[in-house]
């Protein structure tokens, strides 16, 4: 046995018939929502094959992570998913935390988990206009933009960034939380409750929207799990793995909320599962907004290099997509020997490569928007 | 079947202009070319303007505001860039079909235009088969879809054309379908004495029942061949990028546009003149006073009135509504509507053969 | 399962396992003779069920000459996690391929391959993921060296 390297080419020309064709669809391409390439092979409309290609957005973020102190490494997660910037940091402020023996007082945890919850929230309001987009609806996509506008709003305030927060760090968080958010956080849950509602109204309910879900793209729970897919895509096929429950990290334990579960795997449930989960996000913020704890917000100054001892950790937390792991190598020294980032959407874009296949060209795209791709995620 | 009004059309001006002093009868025939040439430019802009007023409030934003007041020289400004713009012609492109293909969605859309009474005067040309006639010429569009689609030699342009050509064939069928029930009713295929038949009540709801059902038929098969959403799979931005023109810019997309716009109000006149009266005024029978408020608009202002309404109903959709997928709507149209429309236009004719009208004359 | 019964369980299933020191969690370094053997048992024995491969990534020891390769394995039935890991030469790095167990393993597999270089025995479709098809050298190896990198602080 030995190990053959293989070209693209070569994968491409498997078994293609004269009916079959091949099309690219990307890297510029309106819904692979970045610059995603997807080879497809088509007969007529129906998708026989699809193959991703993927490295457009690679930097090489591994490889700079191993020049870099833990605390610049931070930056850099932002850029991975960058829709779940404050969990990926948080990930990263975890593993380095428990590798150095940091201790975090229970202000800071609950600061962590609250902007992480509202971040999630935004991340699945983004999604959602991105999805009625790409059922061919536009306004729905004006509408997640507009609410979620309020949330980059309020963090804005706190954090002082929109997008790429770097605000969650190893020891703390950067910034005390700003005066008025609370305030804020109370007036948008007040907001957005009946938002939700008519989200439902606009896209939820439209027959045209639940005819282009049901029963499409349908990932039976076994081949969720093989295939390494977390977060909603995994929940929506009927497998309640939520780290938030599984391990609870931050306040997760002390908080009431419940993991919604898909009972079929298609691209409805997916679709429900988010819904549902900006219902969680908001049970769990109303819980925590009350009363925050006193306390110091950072125990490390951000210029310290820490240094981590020599071992193997990985942490990982429940991002919007699912779960995102760091595997920090450490050999006694403040930058890391290795460090990898597990991502989410890695694992989770493989699905479309065997759901995909016997549906027409408009549901590949109706299941690349249910996977929630963030592309630069996948190309590190 | 009298109805008090005077009709006229401009080629009949022209055809009795004609012996008497030819001077006269060109004027009119130029006054109908630059007359339908502008008519149609500044429709086009004032339904993109309407489209895109529309669409912001519906999404909760102002829309263009800057360039004039509520910006209502934005088209005149965009229309004015595409006219500048390069016209490209990709390099392996079957270059004397792609340079065609543009002007046979307009062609189709203009010689719709021809035959739509607007009011009592204004109508180019008064056809005894008006009905059959804008039927055949609107199905004429479809070749400029399928010939850019195929033209450009790109494959999401392909799929976009062939979706095209499925989609406009299949619905036409439902589309005649209604138009034949209106045909019925008011026993003419003339559009004009149509229009006159509804002077005691329009057809949509004097034709008990099978006029509704006819009207949303119509409206809904209409909406797939103009492409409306949810009917909008030629196009498909989010699949098919743009579908059959994906590869064309500048004027001669400029002419795709454009004629998509004026199908919009093609599709709405028909509408309107077939189930909504035409120009003929909202009347009750019998109620004279209130007849007389109701004549105090001008036809042609009832006309316009009345499209407006069905092209704003048609914006409507189109915000809304998510599309469909391309079986989805092949199964819609020959399961649901076309079965529809025939048990439609079989009560229609067991209606009209028993009287069963409201307001008979 | 505990971490020290998760260490026993493999090395029931296979006696030369040792337990990987200074991991946070359950961890064993396996002989990479029969690899593939061990982690077709550790998937499926009903008391381990470890059916997701969270990741699969490696770890360039050039002092050691040799490239562990690292498996992070999750079960969603009994939620707990076990990280496997086996050493190649840095020189010949030739491994099994996961990609009959857990499907995930195919891509998971072509970054190693992309990065590393480790070559797969039996996977269908080797070849660069991230990186372009023609590129030259493998760029998380620590002797990788580029015209466009600068020297890391020290």
């Amino acid at each position: 046995m030995s190990a053959i390297v293989t070209t693209l080419e070569q994968r491409i020309g498997r078994g293609a018939t004269t009916q079959e064709f091949f099309v690219n669809m990307g890297p510029q391409h309106p819904s692979t929502h970045g610059v995603l390439r997807l080879v497809l092979k088509l007969e007529g409309e129906t998708v026989k094959d699809v193959i991703p290609v993927l490295g457009y957005v690679h930097r090489g973020v591994e490889k700079m992570g191993e020049h870099l102190s833990y605390r610049q490494f931070v930056h850099l997660t932002d850029r991975l998913d960058y829709l779940s910037a404050l969990a990926n940091n948080w990930a990263v402020a975890k593993a380095v935390e428990k590798a150095a023996g940091i201790e975090t007082n229970e202000r800071i945890e609950t600061i962590r988990t609250l902007v992480a919850e509202l971040q999630r929230i935004a991340s699945h309001q983004l999604w959602w206009g991105v999805f009625g987009m790409d059922l061919g609806a536009f306004t729905p996509f004006l509408y997640g933009f507009r609410d979620r506008e309020r949330i980059t709003d309020i963090l804005e305030e706190t954090i002082g960034a929109r997008l790429t927060m770097n605000y969650i760090q190893p020891g703390g968080v950067m910034f005390d939380l700003h005066p008025d958010f609370q305030r804020k956080v109370k007036e948008f849950i007040a907001y957005f409750r009946p938002k939700l509602e008519e989200y439902e109204t606009l896209l939820s309910r439209n027959i045209i929207a639940q005819e282009r879900m049901r029963g499409v793209g349908v990932l039976e729970a076994a081949q969720a799990v093989a295939l390494g897919a977390t977060g909603p895509v995994l929940r929506a096929s009927g497998v309640a793995h939520d780290l938030r429950k599984s391990e609870p990290y931050g306040v997760y334990g002390k908080v009431e909320f419940d993991v919604p579960v898909g009972a079929r795997g298609d691209c409805w449930d997916r679709y429900w599962v988010r819904i549902e989960e900006i219902r969680q996000s908001l049970r769990i913020i109303e819980q925590l907004i009350e009363n925050i704890p006193e306390g110091k917000h950072l125990l490390v100054k951000p210029a310290v290099r820490t240094k981590v001892p020599e071992g193997i950790t990985y942490s990982q937390v429940e991002t919007a997509r699912g779960v995102f792991g760091v595997l920090l190598v450490s050999d006694g020294k403040d930058v890391p020997y290795r460090i990898h980032v597990r991502t989410p959407n890695f694992n989770n874009l493989w699905a479309i490569t065997r759901i995909a296949p016997g549906w027409r060209v408009a549901d590949l795209v109706t299941m690349i928007s249910s996977l929630d791709i963030v592309v630069p995620d996948i190309d590190r | 079947m009298g109805s008090g009004w005077e009709t006229t059309t401009l080629a009949e001006r022209a055809a009795e202009a004609m012996p008497g002093s030819l001077l006269a009868g060109a004027g009119y025939v130029l006054l109908a070319v630059v007359g339908a040439s502008l008519f149609v430019a500044v429709l086009g802009m004032a339904l993109i303007y309407a489209e895109r007023k529309v669409a912001a409030h519906f999404q909760c934003r102002l829309g263009p505001m800057r360039v004039g007041p509520h910006g209502i020289f934005q088209t005149v400004a965009d229309t004015i860039k595409l006219l500048f713009k390069e016209d490209i012609v990709p390099a392996q492109s079957d270059r004397v079909l792609h340079l065609a293909a543009p002007f046979f969605s307009m062609m189709a859309t203009l010689l719709a235009l021809v035959a739509l009474p607007m009011s009592p005067i204004v109508q180019v040309a008064d056809m005894n088969i008006g009905v059959l006639y804008i039927t055949a010429v609107t199905g004429f569009g479809v070749l400029g879809v399928l010939l850019a689609g195929w033209s450009s030699n790109n494959k999401w342009s392909l799929l976009g054309a062939m979706r095209a050509g499925a989609q406009i064939i299949s619905y036409e069928v439902s589309a005649t379908m209604s138009l034949l029930v209106v045909v019925l009713f008011s026993g003419s295929m003339q559009l004009s004495r149509i229009v006159e038949s509804q002077a005691d009540g329009w057809w949509i709801w004097r034709a008990p029942v099978v006029g509704v059902v006819a009207f949303v038929i119509f409206l809904i098969a209409s909406l797939a061949e103009i492409s409306r959403t949810p009917f909008d799979l030629p196009e498909g931005e989010s699949e098919l990028t743009a579908g059959f023109h994906t590869e064309y810019s500048g004027l001669r997309f400029a002419m795709f546009f454009l004629a998509e716009f004026v199908n919009m109000f093609v599709v709405s006149a028909m509408a309107t003149t077939l189930f909504l009266g035409g120009w003929m005024p909202f009347h009750i029978g019998g109620v004279e006073s209130f007849n007389a408020v109701m004549d105090l608009l001008p036809p042609g202002a009832w006309f316009a009135l009345k499209s407006a309404a069905v092209v704003f109903l048609i914006m409507w959709f189109r915000w809304t509504f998510p599309r469909l997928r391309v079986d989805q709507l092949m199964k819609l149209e020959w399961k649901v509507l076309l079965p529809i429309g025939f048990v439609n236009l079989f009560a229609a004719a067991t209606a009209v053969v028993f009287g069963w009208y409201f307001f008979p004359f | 399962m505990e971490t020290h019964e998760l260490i026993s369980a493999v090395q029931a299933l296979e006696p030369a396992a040792v337990p990987r020191e200074k991991v946070d969690r359950a961890a064993v370094v396996a002989p990479v003779e029969r690899f593939l053997e061990l982690m077709a048992r550790l998937r499926d024995e009903p008391d381990l069920r470890f059916d997701m491969l969270c990741t699969h990534t490696a770890i360039d020891w050039i002092a050691e000459a040799r490239l562990e390769l690292v498996y992070c394995l999750y079960s969603t039935v009994h939620r707990h996690y076990l990280v496997v890991s086996a050493s190649v030469p840095r020189e010949a790095a030739v491994m099994p391929s996961m990609q009959a167990l857990w499907p995930i393993a195919e891509w998971q597999e072509r970054e190693v391959y992309d990065l590393f270089g480790v070559r797969y025995t039996g996977h269908p479709d080797l070849r660069r993921i991230l990186l372009d098809d023609d590129w030259q050298g493998f760029p998380l190896r620590k002797d990788y060296r580029d015209d466009f990198m600068l020297e890391g602080p020290k």
